[in-house]
């Protein structure tokens, strides 16, 4: 609790930082984000990388999801459409990378908006199942479409080229997926400030009264499928540039359990959620491998074991984070700022 | 007629997985009745099942009729430690969260048994013999047709307990209202479990009979998701809908995996799906919901 | 044809309006007329169909036969989001506040129909967008927030607010719609008496101040007969009868659709019959009305 605040303008009230510590942190948090590829090595820059794909599209699904309450088990189809998109116009068009990333994004967008028709007449869990349909049938298009998929072979890309560069190491690709995830989730931040974000809220919250205080149930349930699906598909597309081959099982249905179990891990409805719950589900399991390797001169079948434990460990942070921390990490950190607040003086 | 004595065939053996189809979608009936959660954790239970039959009958070396309910009473077992640990605590929760713990368990229960056992498929020992059945001149699987018989029963007798048992009375009381059911000293957490035991051991049963036809591997899960297309469509609520909703899958498949090819099967049954959702969002028995401004 | 957003007070009329779901007549045939710039009571025991009829007006149900008029134009077959852009605005029986957002976003949500921020400049958050939610900002702050004396809870959820200061912040909500009629469902069901009386100055001040036309629904009959211009009293969907406050009040077919006619024969007929629909509650509100203009 402050004792007062000293702004001038509704302006300063509205801003997305409004108190010094918080202006301080961000900016101590962007520049590491600078430095870190010059210190780290190659294998955290993979992880990096990786994180600033899963962050961007775990944000689309916290805006579906989160903010307007519409569960969706159809994120990794979303990004497979993305990620399809880009590697077609790259292999047939030769078009430069961000265009192709855009239309990725685009072109998700339109899949998200069929998929969420249902969303008109179902909700809730039916919802969800609807998306999970919509997910395999999305898997079915993968294989069978050979003529633009090439069926189970898939796509093998290029790298990306930035003016005339070939983004080929991971350091390259971080300073192009980094800023690119960050405007992202600024852009997410920036629309609960206007009424699109309200209006997203007000359907979670009630959406039959939200109709008669003038919200287009129509629009914006098929907007937020919109921005989540462009979220998803331009994640799809750096995910092609990274991982440069694209097939029907790059994007499983376990990919799609895994955003939604980043999001209630990280903290539905709020954006720093999003972005914990990426950062921490992308990291586990690799804190996994180094627990494995740790143990391999005790049991030397650990090895082999390395699977099976993140299943499970993946399993038990969905149910336990459910049971017993609802609101995921964010609430942890604003529980721990709350403590600092206050700290000498309070116990 | 050759022609058509094939599609009969298809047909019959449509009907039989259609039967399994039900069964499992049995389970999920049973608890989403009884405390309104989806148990996405459906499959991997039926998984669960088949090993549980595996390590009794092939590990242990116990014979079948011992092995099978054996397997159902882990099931069961396994039912009755989650609703404890995991769905009370969760009372009261938004559906969804619900919903999302049993994916949860079902990573947690996948993990486990490919911890176990491996991740390579595995035949069951057999327990029913080969001989092929004959109805007509039409050829049927014996262990389709046994499967067949078995799920029928089952389902029958589910009908019958539902109507005059006890705890049938009890579970339907409430499904219909929680409160109402408590105010008239029916123990609701009682019939949240026995739902669980039930809907968990049926599950089990339903793995042993699924993995004796067609083998047992850590993501024969899927096959759950077969299940809740069926009760999608039959009505969540409704074990009517199930018995029906499990037929009607189970030969549209075999009839799309026959004429169009394998590969269909699925994408026909999820196309299905989205189909019932739009026209009839509740399932052709379930009970519809009535919003209130 | 009326633009959205254009200000003033609005005359709203319904004609003939009849509303049945499967075998039950909600509303038979009702008709009135809310005059621009009055306060219109309608009144009426349990189950009468006034919160059926305000569901009409604002657009959730459909009725079979009949029409809304407003301003002459008629809406009978809008969307809410469109009516609510044209100046419908509406509290609700049951708060239908959105319990995720702080009093604020509450009182902004009001206004979404009447802004124009795209999704793409939501997501830059620059230039118009960001001048159209100042503007808002201000504008709430100073005809709203000050008007309604909550400016000391405007950061809070709603959740944690009290009965009768969510039902002033459901008011607040429906003021930034710009409203041209103010659909009022039971403003003051369960306040106390000094919430009520605040609640009832808050009506007034908004027909005096901002001059809109106001339709509430309300069983508490004292500030019904204090505050409104014109009642109108439902019974078993119909209007059994309709005046100035103290006409009404005087009519022997409202105490008798409240009370009962007093003649024990007719009440055992009636209970053989059909449903009562006068119950304890609304009796209890009737009594309390005589001793209060008493």
């Amino acid at each position: 609790m402050q004792i007062g605040t000293a702004k001038h303008s509704y302006q300063a009230d509205e801003a997305l930082l409004t108190t010094r510590p918080q202006r301080v942190w961000m900016a101590l948090f962007a520049a590491s984000l600078c430095i870190a590829p010059f210190v780290l090595d190659n294998y955290w820059l993979y992880l990096a990388c990786l994180v600033a794909i899963n962050v961007a599209s775990a944000t689309g699904l916290n805006i579906l999801t989160g903010y307007t309450g519409l569960v969706s088990l159809g994120q990794a189809a979303f990004m497979a459409v993305g990620a399809y998109t880009v590697g077609w116009m790259q292999l047939n068009l030769g078009t430069p990378f961000l265009l192709n990333l855009v239309a990725g994004g685009i072109i998700a967008a339109a899949v998200g908006i069929v998929v969420g028709i249902p969303s008109l007449r179902v909700k809730g869990l039916y919802l969800a199942i609807a998306t999970i349909a919509a997910s395999f049938i999305l898997h079915f298009i993968f294989v069978n479409w050979q003529s633009v998929t090439n069926g189970n072979s898939g796509l093998t890309l290029t790298p990306a080229s930035f003016f005339g560069t070939p983004l080929t190491e991971y350091q390259q690709l971080y300073f192009v997926f980094v800023p690119i995830t960050a405007l992202m989730v600024l852009g997410a931040a920036n629309l609960f400030r206007t009424r699109v974000g309200r209006a997203f809220i007000a359907i979670r919250d009630r959406d039959i009264s939200a109709e008669v205080l003038g919200i287009s149930l129509l629009r914006y349930k098929l907007m937020s499928f919109a921005i989540s699906s462009f979220y998803a598909g331009v994640a799809g597309g750096m995910w092609a540039y990274f991982f440069r081959v694209v097939t029907p099982e790059s994007f499983p249905f376990v990919y799609s359990i895994f955003f939604l179990a980043a999001i209630i891990v990280g903290g539905m409805g709020t954006i720093l959620g999003g972005i914990l719950g990426a950062v921490f589900m992308t990291l586990v399991p690799e804190l996994l491998r180094f627990g494995i390797d740790w143990l391999t001169p005790v049991l030397p079948n650990a090895a082999a074991m390395l699977s099976p434990v993140r299943t499970i460990v993946f399993g038990l942070l969905i149910v336990g984070f459910l049971i017993f921390e609802p609101k995921g990490l964010a609430e942890i950190v604003q529980r721990s700022r709350r403590y600092f607040h206050l700290w000498p003086f309070k116990k | 007629m050759s022609d058509l004595l094939f599609f009969f065939e298809v047909t019959l053996a449509g009907l039989g997985s259609g039967a399994l189809l039900s069964l499992t979608a049995l389970a999920f009936v049973l608890i989403y009745k009884a405390t309104r959660v989806i148990n996405l954790a459906v499959g991997e239970l039926l998984m669960l099942g088949g090993y549980l039959f595996f390590a009794f009958a092939a590990g242990l070396g116990l014979p079948a009729w011992a092995a099978i309910p054996l397997a159902i009473a882990g099931g069961g077992l396994v039912g009755a430690v989650v609703e404890r640990g995991l769905i009370r605590p969760m009372l009261g929760e938004s559906p969804i969260a619900v919903f999302m713990v049993t994916i949860g368990l079902g990573s947690i229960l996948v993990g486990l048994v490919e911890l176990v056992w491996g991740t390579d498929p595995r035949a069951l020992p057999a327990f029913m013999g080969n001989a092929p059945i004959f109805i007509g001149e039409a050829y049927v699987s014996r262990k389709i047709a046994i499967a067949f018989a078995v799920a029928a029963v089952v389902i029958a007798v589910f009908l019958v307990l539902f109507r005059y048992w006890r705890g049938g009375v009890a579970l339907r009381a409430t499904a219909t209202d929680q409160a109402a059911a408590y105010s008239c000293g029916i123990n609701v957490p009682g019939v949240f479990s026995l739902a669980w035991v039930i809907g968990c051991g049926t599950a089990a049963g339903a793995g042993v009979l699924l993995g004796s036809i067609g083998g047992i591997s850590p993501s024969m899960g899927v096959f759950g998701l077969s299940a809740l297309v069926v009760v999608i469509v039959g009505g969540l609520d409704s074990v009517a809908g199930a018995l029906v909703g499990g037929l009607v899958i189970g030969l549209i498949e075999a009839w799309a995996g026959t004429y169009l090819g394998g590969e269909y099967k699925l994408v026909t049954t999820f196309g299905l799906l989205l189909v019932a959702l739009m026209i009839r969002p509740y399932g052709l028995f379930g009970t519809t919901e009535i919003e209130r401004l | 044809m009326t633009a959205p957003g254009e200000t003033g007070a609005a005359h709203l009329e319904v004609e003939g309006l009849s509303l049945s779901f499967g075998g039950l007549k909600a509303l038979r045939g009702v008709s009135f007329s809310v005059e621009p710039g009055s306060i219109t009571a309608l009144i009426g025991p349990n189950g009468a169909g006034k919160t059926s009829m305000f569901n009409c007006i604002s657009g959730f149900y459909k009725p079979q036969q009949g029409s809304v008029r407003f301003d002459g134009r008629d809406v009978t077959r809008m969307h809410p989001p469109e009516r609510a852009a044209l100046g419908f605005a509406r509290t609700f029986q049951n708060i239908a506040l959105f319990r995720g957002m702080t009093v604020l976003d509450n009182i902004k949500l009001g206004r979404h129909a009447h802004m124009k921020t795209g999704l793409l400049q939501a997501l830059a958050y620059w230039g118009p967008a960001q001048r159209e939610e100042m503007e808002l900002r201000a504008e709430i702050e100073r005809r709203i927030i000050d008007f309604l004396e909550i400016d000391h809870i405007r950061n809070m959820p709603v959740a944690s607010l009290s009965y009768g200061l969510q039902k002033r912040v459901e008011l607040a909500r429906a003021l930034a719609m710009r409203p041209r009629i103010l659909l009022l469902d039971e403003p003051v069901a369960g306040m106390n008496r000094e919430e009520t009386e605040d609640m009832a100055r808050f009506i007034l001040d908004v027909k005096e101040e901002w001059g809109t036309t106001i339709l509430m629904v309300e069983h508490d009959m004292g500030m019904v007969m204090d505050i409104s211009d014109h009642v109108v009293v439902l019974n078993f969907g119909e209007v059994i009868a309709r005046g100035l406050p103290h006409e009404v009040q005087a009519d022997p077919h409202v105490t008798e659709a409240y009370l009962g006619s007093g003649d024990p024969a007719a009440l055992m007929a009636r209970l053989k019959g059909e449903a009562g629909p006068a119950d304890g509650g609304s009796a209890a509100a009737n009594r309390k009305t005589r001793e209060d203009v008493a």
